[in-house]
């Protein structure tokens, strides 16, 4: 199935909460997606038979730079039964950047969320257990932001190079 | 748990359970990884991983570095199998170049030379996984002996391209330095001496009563479970499933070559199950086996003449992103690359096999002894150089 | 005074039979003492005694000590150490003089004087077991002259319980180092040493039915005609005794398959994780002092101790003999150490418990009822004839069996590319 039939899938069934696929997009398209709906799109993709997303490949945060205002969390899905994939975007604000967890539906996503929170602070509600995963508990900041301003001590070091 | 500005977290483990840590500094955990083993005697109520002692902040620095710059980083990421880490990701970024009409395509003669690299460096990873599994069971001897033809792969490494554990090799668009005028002789060789070697280790360690004890049965992960918690590899075909992206995605020049895919079974003869530590360390045996299939094919070819490397002005793809993935001798890698048309890129994300395995590890280890903790963690083969990167 | 010297005096002469000990044979063959030390004779010949098995008999863990070294580099692959004197052999001696300038460290919040006491308690009673051990003999004139120290009544039983009371020491060394992953380790070790001490036990005593004493000299005494009469091949039963002996053996010695104690992968170094310097040395003495006691135990008890292989000649017979069977059952033990993985405990203890103890229970039931059935006189063609045709049969078709399953033919190995 390709990109175009998955979008128009979830368009049915979704309506509002789906983007079109971007036109003139190189290479790997990914299909926008409302952000407070992630779980519910996910678990249909997960269910639906002529969909069957049953591998969650990859889980990304991302920041465009440092005047952009958005984050986002790219969805990587992989079917081992038809064979096709598919990335979801979901575009959260920097503020307030909440959206719900996928971690019912795939169970890596419990570490790649984590890894997300830890590198650019987006909290997955719902998550059971979100915590740093890469840096120390107690550290300061989302490094991997593009507006991350280093910490000039962490317990007392010096951290800047 | 709050999200919030999370601290530490307090534990309160019951009165009777003893809270152990096999900590960052252990003969075997494979690297610097923290288990904390809630222990009840012997039994392991729960094993929780903590990981980032080996963060090297490797997607940090890839914004900063132009595409070239950061092949000598993913090097570092799973420096066991250094030559399949460089070839996804150079992989990913030539799949984005193919849209730049500057870029001339990887050469045929690149192709060969990174079909022999990255199977050599199959073998060579499969190798230190059986010699380190082994050692951690209990058997000294086979990590000297994977060692010792470890070392001739490192010395035909150090022929090609000068350095034995981290190649920077496989650049985007071909390789780096042709081979030395006798090199496939060594490689012959090598493979000549190496190929009944491996039904010696099967013998010596596959087959010894004590170990298949050990391994059989233990920590059974079944495909449903491995899909979902996105486990990929030998880990996935020793449960059963036969997905191989150099068979199923062929890349490169894989769809060229006769090979098997080994997965694992279910032998009444010794008791193994589809899915436990016995099938998922047999299969990257058999592995080993299937890639001196493919390097003799090549040997038994003519590699063509030409350049190993492409023409193309700069590294500069065209703006966009892509997820591609390969198959490095722990599983799928993946490379998601975000660019902008500059020579750096946005965001660089690599998604690396062993993170996804690691995870499964407490709920794997649920209810199984402290001497069965090691028995998982070598049998799903972990680099902590990969997990943190 | 006098009294004590009478004692000493009575001491002295426990012999069993015409053979002596070895403060007798000092007595014969030094020089007569001047007047005034007369009545000390017998004393002084003891204590010189125990001198020679205090100065001669540590030098045997430092021996074996290289022997690893040397035996696992060469199942490896590798040369060993060949720096230190000609082919590496000084180099025990290199590190024991490293081991000696070693900081020494007491963990801060462990117990004290436990922590020092362990080790010396470890290796005291793992030496203390060479003293009823007969190690050779020498005829002079009409009297022979045994090389031990004591030729204790209750020999084997002795030895059985001094052995038994490394456990203390081992649980000493575990708790008094403050650590989770020492108390783990003493812990099992404890579990397993005490559990083996059973088949080790019932193995030995499927052996002194046939020889009806426990006096060690008395057991080489009755296996003096030859090959036969040595007590492995009396009966079959006593045949899977020395098996079930040997396997017990490695499990008291703490080595692998059974050395999960000090299981490295996964305790660090088990009991002795925080033991430093010359204390960790003497753990290791211990252990192949223990280890060399076991095999010389195992030697004197099935393969005739210091008797030769035919009587009157002396292959394999004498000190000599004595040392080469024992240092053969011991390069066996290292050969086992490094090839075969190590056992969980569970399959540890299942293995003592489900396998090797009612083994050892039909072991016993089977010497008993061999020896009513044919004769009490085991050396009697009547019983040996059937008991070596049985172990023959067995061993034949136990080892056909082996070689079936290794399965492709013996290839040539082809040397490694030198490149």
């Amino acid at each position: 199935m390709i990109i175009e039939e998955i979008q128009g899938l979830l368009c049915e069934k979704f309506g509002d909460k789906i983007s079109p696929v971007e036109a003139g997009a190189v290479h790997d398209s990914c299909i926008l997606v409302d952000p407070a709906s992630v779980n519910a799109i996910c678990q249909y993709l997960y269910d639906d038979e002529r969909l069957a997303f049953d591998m969650l490949m990859c889980l990304s945060g991302l920041d465009l730079s440092p005047e952009d205002e958005n984050l986002s969390v790219v969805y990587h899905l992989f079917s081992d039964v038809h064979l096709h994939k598919v990335a979801i975007k979901a575009v959260v604000s920097k503020e307030n950047p909440h959206l719900p967890t996928v971690e019912n539906i795939w169970k890596t996503a419990n570490w790649h969320e984590r890894e997300a929170y830890d590198l650019f602070g987006i909290v997955f509600e719902g998550h059971s257990d979100l915590r740093r995963i890469l840096l120390p508990d107690d550290w300061e900041g989302y490094p991997l932001r593009k507006d991350y301003k280093e910490p000039d001590t962490y317990r007392g070091m010096k951290v800047p190079y | 748990m709050a999200a919030e500005g999370s601290k530490f977290i307090e534990v309160q483990p019951f009165s009777d359970e003893m809270v152990l840590s096999m900590g960052p500094q252990h003969p075997s955990t494979h690297g610097v990884l923290k288990l904390e083993l809630r222990l009840d005697g012997e039994i392991v109520r729960e094993a929780i991983p903590h990981i980032g002692y080996l963060h090297r902040c490797f997607e940090k620095h890839a914004e900063n570095l132009s595409y070239p710059q950061i092949i000598p980083f993913t090097d570092r990421m799973d420096y066991i199998a250094a030559m399949n880490q460089n070839w996804g990701f150079c992989l990913a970024v030539e799949k984005m170049m193919a849209a730049d009409e500057k870029f001339s395509g990887v050469p045929e003669r690149a192709e060969y030379l990174r079909v022999l690299v990255g199977e050599l460096n199959r073998i060579a990873s499969h190798l230190l996984s059986f010699g380190t599994y082994g050692m951690d069971i209990g058997a000294f001897t086979p990590f000297l002996y994977a060692f010792r033809d470890r070392e001739e792969i490192l010395l035909l490494f150090e022929e090609i391209c000068g350095a034995r554990l981290t190649y920077n090799y496989i650049r985007i668009g071909g390789v780096s330095r042709d081979m030395p005028p006798d090199w496939l002789g060594h490689v012959k060789n090598f493979i000549d001496y190496f190929e009944p070697k491996v039904d010696e280790y099967n013998a010596l360690l596959t087959e010894n009563k004590i170990f298949i004890e050990r391994t059989v049965k233990v920590a059974v992960l079944d495909e449903d479970m491995a899909i979902n918690y996105g486990i990929t590899g030998p880990n996935l075909r020793g449960a059963g499933k036969k997905w191989d992206l150099r068979k199923d995605e062929p890349y490169s020049i894989y769809d060229r070559f006769d090979f098997d895919v080994p997965i694992g079974h279910d032998i009444p003869r010794i008791g193994a199950v589809l899915g436990d530590c016995w099938n998922r360390y047999k299969v990257r045996m058999d592995e080993m086996k299937e890639s001196v299939k493919i390097i003799r094919q090549i040997l038994n070819q003519e590699i063509p003449e030409g350049p190993i490397i492409a023409q193309y002005k700069a590294v500069r793809p065209p703006a966009g992103e892509i997820f591609d993935r390969s198959e490095a001798p722990r599983g799928e890698l993946g490379f998601y690359i975000v660019s902008d048309g500059s020579v750096k890129p946005v965001r660089l994300k690599a998604k690396s096999p062993c993170f996804t395995a690691l995870s499964a590890l407490q709920e794997l280890s649920k209810g199984l002894m402290v001497a069965d903790i090691i028995a998982i963690i070598g049998s799903i083969d972990i680099v902590m150089g990969e997990i943190d990167r | 005074m006098r009294q004590f010297f009478s004692i000493v005096d009575n001491l002295s002469e426990v012999a069993v039979g015409s053979s002596k000990p070895l403060a007798s044979l000092l007595v014969e063959i030094l020089p007569p003492l001047p007047a005034f030390l007369e009545e000390y004779e017998q004393l002084l010949a003891m204590i010189t005694a125990c001198g020679i098995f205090v100065a001669v008999v540590p030098l045997i863990p430092l021996v074996l000590v290289l022997a690893e070294r040397k035996v696992s580099a060469f199942i490896q692959d590798r040369t060993g150490p060949m720096r230190v004197g000609p082919w590496g052999i000084l180099q025990t001696l290199a590190d024991g003089v490293k081991l000696l300038f070693k900081e020494d460290l007491i963990p801060p919040y462990g117990d004290r004087v436990l922590f020092r006491i362990a080790p010396y308690i470890i290796v005291c009673f793992s030496l203390a077991a060479f003293v009823a051990i007969p190690f050779g003999a020498i005829d002079l004139g009409d009297e022979q002259y045994i090389f031990i120290v004591s030729n204790l009544n209750i020999g084997i039983f002795y030895i059985l319980a001094v052995s038994s009371v490394i456990v203390i020491g081992i649980i000493m060394a575990g708790w008094a180092s403050n650590s989770k992953w020492s108390l783990l380790g003493s812990l099992r070790s404890a579990a397993q040493m005490v559990s083996y001490e059973i088949p080790v036990g019932l193995s030995i005593l499927s052996v002194i039915m046939l020889v009806q004493t426990l006096n060690m000299q008395g057991i080489v005494d009755q296996q003096g005609s030859g090959l036969h009469s040595w007590l492995i091949f009396r009966t079959p039963f006593s045949f899977v005794a020395f098996f079930v002996f040997f396997i017990s053996a490695i499990a008291e010695v703490n080595r692998t398959p059974f050395d999960l104690p000090e299981a490295e992968s996964e305790l660090v170094a088990g009991f002795h994780t925080e033991y430093s310097g010359m204390r960790f040395a003497l753990f290791f003495i211990a252990e192949y002092a223990n280890m060399f006691a076991v095999c010389a135990i195992a030697a004197t008890l099935f393969l005739g101790g210091w008797q030769g292989v035919l009587p009157g000649i002396d292959i394999l017979g004498g000190l000599p003999g004595f040392v080469f069977k024992t240092l053969f059952l011991v390069f066996v033990m290292m050969w086992i150490r490094w090839t075969l993985p190590r056992l969980r405990v569970d399959q540890l203890m299942n293995l003592c418990w489900k396998y090797l103890i009612p083994v050892s229970f039909f072991n016993i039931l089977g010497v008993g009822i061999w020896m009513l059935v044919l004769g009490a006189d085991t050396m009697d063609m009547k019983s040996l004839g059937p008991s070596l045709v049985i172990i023959v049969l067995a061993v034949f078709i136990l080892l056909r069996q082996v070689f079936k399953g290794v399965s492709g033919t013996k290839q040539e190995t082809i040397p490694a590319p030198s490149i």
